[in-house]
């Protein structure tokens, strides 16, 4: 049965976090992004075998947030996704779609109203 | 010296039904680099779950892509049992069961169906679409619908197959397996499809590790990786081993593809025996509160749902990473290097599916 672990971190200690996972050999799963007020929560998650462990950090609407890109390379496509939809500025993304990953009528679409 | 230059293919390509762009950097015929572009046609379908009860949201789920609508439906529905600890009975898992796999024969055979058409093989992709036609009559006695089958509903299934019904479908694919064979030994056997995917496109087993690659594209390259084995639905209780092959190369996912047909016969047969008698689904009552991240083996490969729930009848979030969406990069990485003859090809052994990917 696969087990699945959540670890709240900070967004300082992303990159060092993203870099213990790669080295113990877990993979990336998917990136994630929750509107909240007046911020973003962010679910990384990373999988080994069946295993999964989501990093879980909360970013303010303009908080910068460092690209995981140069660690695990296809999560250029997730980040360039988070910050088309929600908005999320993340910098140093090895591909950086400028926000044109997604041609939505409206910038920002998922980012227009807080969670209920 | 070679002279490098840029050639847009898509979004609209003879080969591809859906809107998928890339950049292709050539040196001469070879690509040296490859830029997607996606987001044509994005629906915004997640957000609706702000406005939707979550009951409702079954039918929008479903909706997000018309060859894996059973298993979107089904995925959503387990996410928000999950949060619940709602434990639906026996019965319904079975059924899900067989209708995942019934699923997985219909998208493997439409495959089947749109590489032979890329090559040029037409009564290959006629053969291979007269046998998935099949499958979509059985959907249609079952279910009632051919693409769209709202047979789900958190709590268990609206409908039940009757043992007949099931006896009769085992019946059908008994009759199929002998035309199965034969179209498939054309795929696996013939010498001019060979030529168009013996070595196109290797990725390495690392490669796909490290570029996130899923479903039959990972195990193509020696991965054995499959969400079934976690046991959802009722595969726990039926007897499967990951299918794969160690070449990495079109071949190889063509080769994996087609034992995962006869696989999904077997696991119905499988269930057929083992299906108990009883309901097919449970009151529920109350809100979910709480999230959960969902994952299965859709035919494309590892699919997430990631629902997180607020105690009231609308959700916060509901999230699906479809596994085109991970097989994007790495299909880039197969592009460098190889001929841009290869490359409509190339784009199809991923399976892709921007329907999904464009949620």
């Amino acid at each position: 049965m696969a087990e699945t672990k959540l670890v709240a971190v900070d967004v300082q200690n992303l990159l060092e976090e993203a870099t213990k996972l790669k080295s113990g050999g877990y993979r990336l799963v998917q990136m994630c992004s929750t509107r909240v007020k007046d911020g973003n929560e962010l679910t990384y998650s990373f999988g080994k075998g069946y295993d999964l462990l989501h990093l879980r950090f909360t970013v303010g609407d303009s908080t910068q947030v460092e690209s995981i890109s140069h660690i695990f390379p296809p999560a250029y496509f997730y980040e360039n996704e988070i910050h088309d939809l929600f908005g999320v500025p993340i910098e140093f993304m090895t591909v950086d779609f400028k926000g044109n990953l997604y041609r939505t009528a409206e910038k920002t679409p998922f980012k227009g109203g807080d969670s209920q | 010296m070679s002279t490098r230059s840029v050639v847009p293919f898509g979004p609209h390509h003879p080969v591809l039904p859906e809107p998928l762009h890339l950049d292709l950097v050539l040196e001469d015929e070879k690509v040296v680099e490859a830029i997607p572009s996606i987001g044509f046609v994005h629906r915004g379908l997640e957000k609706l779950v702000e406005k939707k009860d979550f009951n409702e949201f079954v039918y929008v789920a479903e909706r997000i892509c018309g060859i894996c609508s059973f298993m979107h439906g089904m995925s959503y529905c387990e996410a928000v049992e999950h949060i619940m600890g709602v434990e639906i009975p026996p019965r319904a898992k079975y059924l899900r069961t067989i209708w995942c796999e019934m699923s997985r024969i219909h998208s493997h055979l439409l495959w089947l169906g749109l590489l032979a058409d890329a090559f040029g093989f037409e009564s290959l992709f006629m053969q291979s679409w007269r046998m998935r036609e099949k499958i979509l009559d059985m959907f249609e006695t079952s279910t009632g619908g051919r693409v769209i089958f709202s047979v789900n509903k958190i709590g268990g299934q609206r409908k039940d197959m009757d043992n007949s019904m099931i006896r009769s479908f085992l019946d059908i694919f008994a009759g199929m397996e002998k035309d199965l064979k034969e179209l498939t030994g054309t795929f696996l056997n013939d010498g001019a499809v060979r030529s168009r995917l013996d070595g196109v496109g290797v990725l390495t087993e690392q490669q796909a590790r490290d570029f996130g690659a899923v479903g039959p594209f990972l195990r193509a390259s020696g991965v054995q990786y499959d969400m079934r084995t976690t046991g959802y639905a009722a595969y726990g209780d039926i007897d499967l081993e990951p299918i794969t092959s160690n070449i990495g190369d079109s071949y190889a996912r063509t080769v994996v593809r087609v034992k995962e047909i006869f696989q999904s016969i077997d696991i119905i047969r499988q269930a057929a025996a083992k299906i108990p008698e009883g309901d097919f689904a449970v009151p529920v009552k109350g809100f979910p509160k709480g999230e959960y991240m969902m994952r299965v083996e859709q035919p494309r490969g590892e699919a997430c749902y990631y629902v997180k729930a607020n105690g009231t009848k609308f959700l916060d979030r509901f999230r699906v990473r479809t596994p085109t969406f991970a097989n994007i990069p790495p299909m880039l990485e197969t592009l460098k290097g190889s001929q841009l003859a290869d490359v409509p090809i190339l784009i199809l052994t991923i399976d892709p599916c921007i329907s999904c990917t464009e949620r």
